[in-house]
């Protein structure tokens, strides 16, 4: 039986994080040498942790399934990074990104994190410039910054659209430096399969070597999951081919609380799926609202003509286009947070105005009134690789007819319960970045994910961490060859055979495309309870035939991706069971997660407080076997609680 | 470890080329000048002169050396940096490369060796007789003593078809050479600049379109002449 | 669209490869290459084969993950892309199209079409970084940095280490992903105080590691996915030549 013990800190909302870290408990020099610390995943949080705690003195060992450790899909991330430094003088603060992320997350986090986040923010920019990050600048040499949805002053600090690669590779930079310097050791190419638990704490990992195929064993003093998020149990999402959520998966079957599985993002600007062997979608960024118009025909006999291929977007007069962000949201119009957005154009194609050509699932972002008032060069600065991004996929040039857009799977809220130190409930395992259910509560505002993971990894896990470690100083090293890692490497191993061994007729692909499409029917946008209902008796079943009938070509000791996918498949198959229980339970709406059932008058999300107030951490009781649920309720000080209004 | 052949860096030994080929380059125009002096119409005066004084001063002689010393450098570092390349891609591709690039910085080790080629052949016939290794095809008297005469040696090889063709062939592959061999050595260099780079590509071409040309046009001259 | 695949088949870095030919029919020219891959990788696993490996990851042009040659251009007949980007409508019915490995000396190849391309980590942890630790570092504006300087080292940061330079190079050089990384912190005032021991430290190990050398070809610049221009490589030769014209000795 789990207990939820969130540990906030004493004292006033804007002083909790510095009484933390007058009074935490600290290592000193020579006995970090004695300390490993195992750390899965080397995107922004991973590798930001990885080399912050190699430069303290822990002997760190980081894992990551891509062939190098730039490649974690943090990379992907292009609009930019919120920070609090209010350098264009429009009225930021800290307070102010607190309040905005607290009520972009529609306030289903926990405040003392979301203020200890907005607080670190400006740390994160100053260590990028120092690590030599190119932002964007002004012709006076200092940084520039961009508005972005859900926040109405200009924070957004960007390096092109390219602003996650450009924060993952400084922080790759860090701990290539910590690698060469001996502090940190690299495994490329694994998979982390479990998670080994010695006396009740986590103290290791089983790991597959994906070239060999050899099972390994590694051991610390502590374990970091820095994992990502499971957005690919939908199948098609903007998440890379290979993440995954077996890390966390395999956390939560140990004793991890997983919190808030329903709560994932769907980012309303990406290009539509074309076709049924599509495999991935690609995400636009949404710093391409802030000069695109978002429309649609304003009359149904138009939008059936552009669907059917007979008429062009640029043939509609304006008369007869609906904005129907600025129509509907005055205030912020096409900056409404993502979670709006991506509903607004939902509704639009549902009722029969989508433009996609045979789906009608599409709508316009337009950007002639910004070429008209900006100029085309102007235009090609800002967002010229989206625009040739774009063009390469779709054959279309978007300075000439309106891009097309639909909303994707893009973000996952929910993950890994955490305290205030960013631990699970198992002691000793810590989740950070995406993997945790963190900060963002129901819903991330832009730019605010490059945040949260370096603001986990820099500046959070190394004091919190210390305050675990400081009392396993005393624990010798341990060797990995307990008994306990043996037991699990038996389990792992007796898992991979039975996948093996079933030899069935269908591709492991096939399953995931699956439970994808149940997922999206049923646990996507809008949901209601006949279709969670529904999605908890399809997901079993397809379970089921899953370990029944799947096939793996190839062998165990060799480079073998279907066997890596299946793996995979097989943990996404009891999570999305999870997600669709979590978000059954859930009669409300908020944030990204929308029950048709709690909708104002006019469509709006409509939040209970009275009830719902409250993060859902789910314990795991066994295969097949419903979790169990423990409420942390949300206490809010420093903010009132109201109805999100974006009008 | 394929640099262990040498001890210096890969960008060490290219900064080397390039200086050497622009060094081997400049004096390219100072022979060029003595061998247009050829089809001057005064009976070889201006070119017997010339020679005697490339033959005689002491600050020449010297530099001669010097020059041997570059082109002998020149060759050899082209030859290791070139067995270095082989040696990085070890397997071929089924598929060959078809990349656009400019074509003849491709070929830099084959036009190389046909220059060099050439330049033995020069050596068996004009600096072997310089200093006296084998006797030269025809003399002249000067203050006194008998000295080779380039002259009449140069203008009856080059009235020889066989002859001259190998010689345009040759400083035809030494302008493909040159072409990308002057821009090349000022990129090896670091010597790239938004402005300036353009015209240093263009006065890249134009020097080995001068000399591929100016050399050239010797033994067609002396062709149409008979 | 209907296609004959030419693919180079190998069990492990040890084994011998071949090109193995392959059929795919009724392919859309909307759909992009791995998406085809993908449809040959399910037909060859229903008839029980070894499905084709190859690197993929984000298939969105960022991660640098996706490594094929083909039909003689690395990620393929399109400019400015990797091979996740190119899309089968680059293609007409009927076509052959050869699909290799990178071929270089310094990236061994793993299986089928995947390379081990370490030696890029390698290169940058011999200097590809700024050596400040986390935290402690000055404000974010207490350093101006001109905009056409931060722009030069953004269009060098934008490398994505994917190695189709490597794989066009006639030599195998890694010039331009060298030089990317010592341009973009030669350009900007942080990374200058350790400039001379990053390029001297960096060409070092490139140079260990068995890449070829620069011939100004510049078949790099034509294939870089992400259009990094040549001029960074002349940048990394003058910062070496003053580098080792000029460093102290101790300075490396």
């Amino acid at each position: 039986m789990i207990k939820l013990e969130s540990k906030i800190p004493e004292g006033k909302m804007a002083d909790k994080w510095t009484n933390y870290i007058d009074h935490a408990k600290l290592v000193n020099p020579s006995n970090k040498r004695k300390l490993d610390i195992i750390i899965v995943g080397t995107g922004l949080a991973g590798a930001s942790a990885a080399s912050s705690l190699g430069e303290m003195g822990y002997k760190v060992k980081v894992f990551c399934y891509q062939d190098s450790s730039r490649r974690a899909h943090s990379i992907a991330a292009q609009g930019g990074i919120n920070a609090a430094k209010n350098y264009p003088n429009d009225g930021d603060s800290v307070y102010r990104l607190f309040y905005d992320t607290v009520k972009g997350g529609d306030y289903r986090a926990r405040e003392a994190n979301v203020y200890r986040l907005a607080e670190v923010s400006n740390s994160i920019i100053d260590q990028g410039v120092a690590q030599g990050i190119p932002f964007a600048r002004d012709y006076g040499g200092l940084l520039d910054n961009r508005s972005f949805g859900g926040a109405q002053v200009s924070r957004t600090f960007y390096a092109r659209g390219q602003t996650g690669q450009q924060l993952l590779l400084g922080a790759y930079s860090a701990l290539s430096r910590s690698i060469k310097n001996g502090q940190v050791e690299l495994f490329s190419r694994r998979d982390m399969l479990d998670v080994v638990k010695i006396d009740g704490r986590a103290r290791g990992i089983i790991v597959r070597n994906l070239v060999t195929g050899e099972l390994e064993k590694h051991a610390g003093h502590a374990v970091v999951l820095a994992t990502g998020g499971y957005g690919n149990v939908f199948y098609l999402s903007t998440n890379a081919m290979g993440s995954n959520a077996s890390p966390v998966w395999q956390a939560h079957k140990r004793g991890a609380a997983f919190a808030n599985a329903s709560f994932v993002q769907i980012h309303p600007t990406c290009i539509p799926v074309h076709g049924d062997f599509q495999s991935k979608l690609t995400l636009m960024s949404e710093s391409l609202r802030n000069d695109g118009r978002i429309w649609v025909p304003k009359h149904k006999k138009d939008a059936e003509a552009i669907q059917a291929g007979k008429l062009k977007p640029t043939a509609i007069k304006e008369e007869d286009r609906d904005y129907y962000l600025e129509r509907r949201y005055p205030a912020f119009g096409n900056l409404v947070p993502r979670d709006v957005a991506s509903r607004a154009a939902k509704e639009r194609c549902d009722a029969g105005y989508g433009v996609g050509l045979g789906t009608g699932l599409a709508v316009y972002l337009d950007f002639s009134e910004a070429i008209g008032r900006l100029g085309k060069s102007v235009v090609e600065a800002r967002y010229g690789n989206l625009f040739q991004m774009y063009e390469k996929i779709v054959d279309d040039n978007p300075y000439e007819t309106p891009m097309m857009i639909y909303p994707a799977i893009h973000y996952s809220m929910g993950g890994l319960w955490v305290d205030y130190n960013l631990m699970t409930t198992i002691p000793g395992l810590y989740a950070i970045g995406e993997a945790n259910f963190s900060d963002h509560g129901a819903n991330r505002l832009g730019a605010s994910a490059l945040m949260q993971g370096l603001a986990d990894g820099y500046f959070v896990l190394p004091y919190t961490i210390a305050d675990y470690l400081s009392d396993q100083i005393h624990v010798p090293r341990f060797t990995g060859d307990e008994k306990e890692f043996n037991e699990v490497l038996g389990e792992v191993k007796g898992k991979i055979d039975k996948l093996m061994n079933i030899k069935g007729t269908k591709s492991v692909d096939s399953f995931h495309k699956e439970l994808g499409h149940i997922m999206w029917e049923n646990v996507g946008m809008a949901r209601n309870e006949e279709g969670l209902k529904k999605a908890l008796t399809e997901i079993p079943k397809l379970r089921e035939e899953f370990w029944k009938d799947v096939k793996i070509p190839g062998d165990t000791a060799e480079y073998n991706t279907e066997l890596e996918k299946a793996g995979r498949v097989a943990d996404f198959l009891e999570l999305g069971e999870l997600m669709a229980r979590d978000a059954l339970n859930r009669t409300e709406s908020c944030g990204g997660h929308f029950r048709e059932e709690s909708a104002t008058e006019e469509g709006e999300a409509k939040r209970d407080d009275v009830n719902f107030a409250y993060v859902a951490a789910w314990e795991y009781k066994g295969e097949n076997v419903a979790q169990e649920l423990h409420k942390e309720n949300l206490e809010f000080e420093a903010i009132k609680l109201v109805q999100r209004n974006y009008k | 470890m394929s640099n262990s052949l040498l001890k210096y860096a890969s960008i060490t030994q290219k900064i080397s080329m390039s200086l050497l080929g622009l060094f081997l380059a400049s004096f390219l125009l100072v022979h060029l000048t003595i061998n247009l002096m050829l089809m001057l119409p005064d009976g070889g005066e201006s070119f017997r002169a010339a020679a005697e004084f490339m033959g005689t001063n002491p600050f020449i002689m010297v530099f001669e050396y010097v020059l041997f010393a570059a082109f002998f450098v020149h060759i050899v570092l082209g030859i290791i940096l070139w067995m270095q390349n082989n040696q990085a891609r070890p397997v071929a591709y089924a598929k060959a490369n078809v990349s656009e690039t400019s074509f003849f910085s491709k070929y830099m080790i084959h036009t190389g060796v046909i220059i060099m080629l050439f330049l033995f052949l020069h050596f068996v016939h004009f600096y072997f007789a310089k200093i006296g290794l084998v006797d030269a095809s025809a003399t002249y008297m000067f203050e006194g003593h008998e000295h080779p005469d380039f002259y009449t040696m140069a203008i009856e090889l080059l009235k020889q078809p066989l002859y001259a063709v190998i010689y345009i062939l040759s400083f035809l592959a030494l302008g493909f050479h040159l072409n990308h061999a002057i821009q090349s050595g000022f990129q090896s260099l670091g010597l790239e600049h938004s402005k300036y780079t353009p015209a240093i590509k263009s006065i890249s071409t134009i020097f080995a379109l001068i000399v591929a040309v100016g050399f050239s046009i010797i033994p067609v001259f002396f062709l149409i002449q008979g | 669209m209907d296609l004959t695949l030419k693919i180079w088949r190998q069990a492990n870095t040890k084994a011998k490869g071949k090109m193995v030919d392959y059929k795919v029919t009724g392919v859309s020219p909307d759909s992009s290459f791995f998406e085809m891959l993908d449809v040959l990788n399910q037909s060859i696993i229903e008839e029980g084969g070894d499905p084709v490996a190859f690197d993929h990851d984000c298939r969105e042009g960022i991660c640098g993950t996706c490594s094929l040659y083909i039909n003689g251009r690395p990620h393929g007949p399109d400019s400015g892309i990797t091979t996740c980007q190119l899309h089968m409508r680059k293609f007409k019915s009927g076509d052959t199209i050869y699909i290799e490995p990178w071929r270089a000396k310094a990236f061994p190849i793993i299986k089928d079409l995947i390379v081990n391309r370490g030696a890029y980590d390698e290169i940058i942890q011999a200097g590809g970084y700024i050596s400040v630790n986390t935290g402690g570092v000055p404000d974010a504006n207490a350093i101006p940095i001109p905009k056409v300087d931060s722009d030069t080292a953004m269009d060098a940061a934008s490398c994505i280490g994917c190695g189709a330079c490597v794989a066009t190079c006639k030599n195998a050089s890694a010039m331009l992903f060298v030089a990317a990384k010592v341009s973009q912190f030669a350009h900007l005032p942080q990374g200058k105080i350790e400039a001379k021991r990053r390029v001297q430290n960096m060409v070092a190990t490139m140079d260990e590691l068995g890449f070829g050398n620069c011939s100004n070809t510049y078949a790099c610049e034509q294939e870089c996915p992400k259009e990094i221009s040549v001029s960074h490589i002349a940048k990394m030769n003058r910062e070496f030549f003053a580098a080792k014209l000029c460093a102290d000795v101790k300075d490396i």
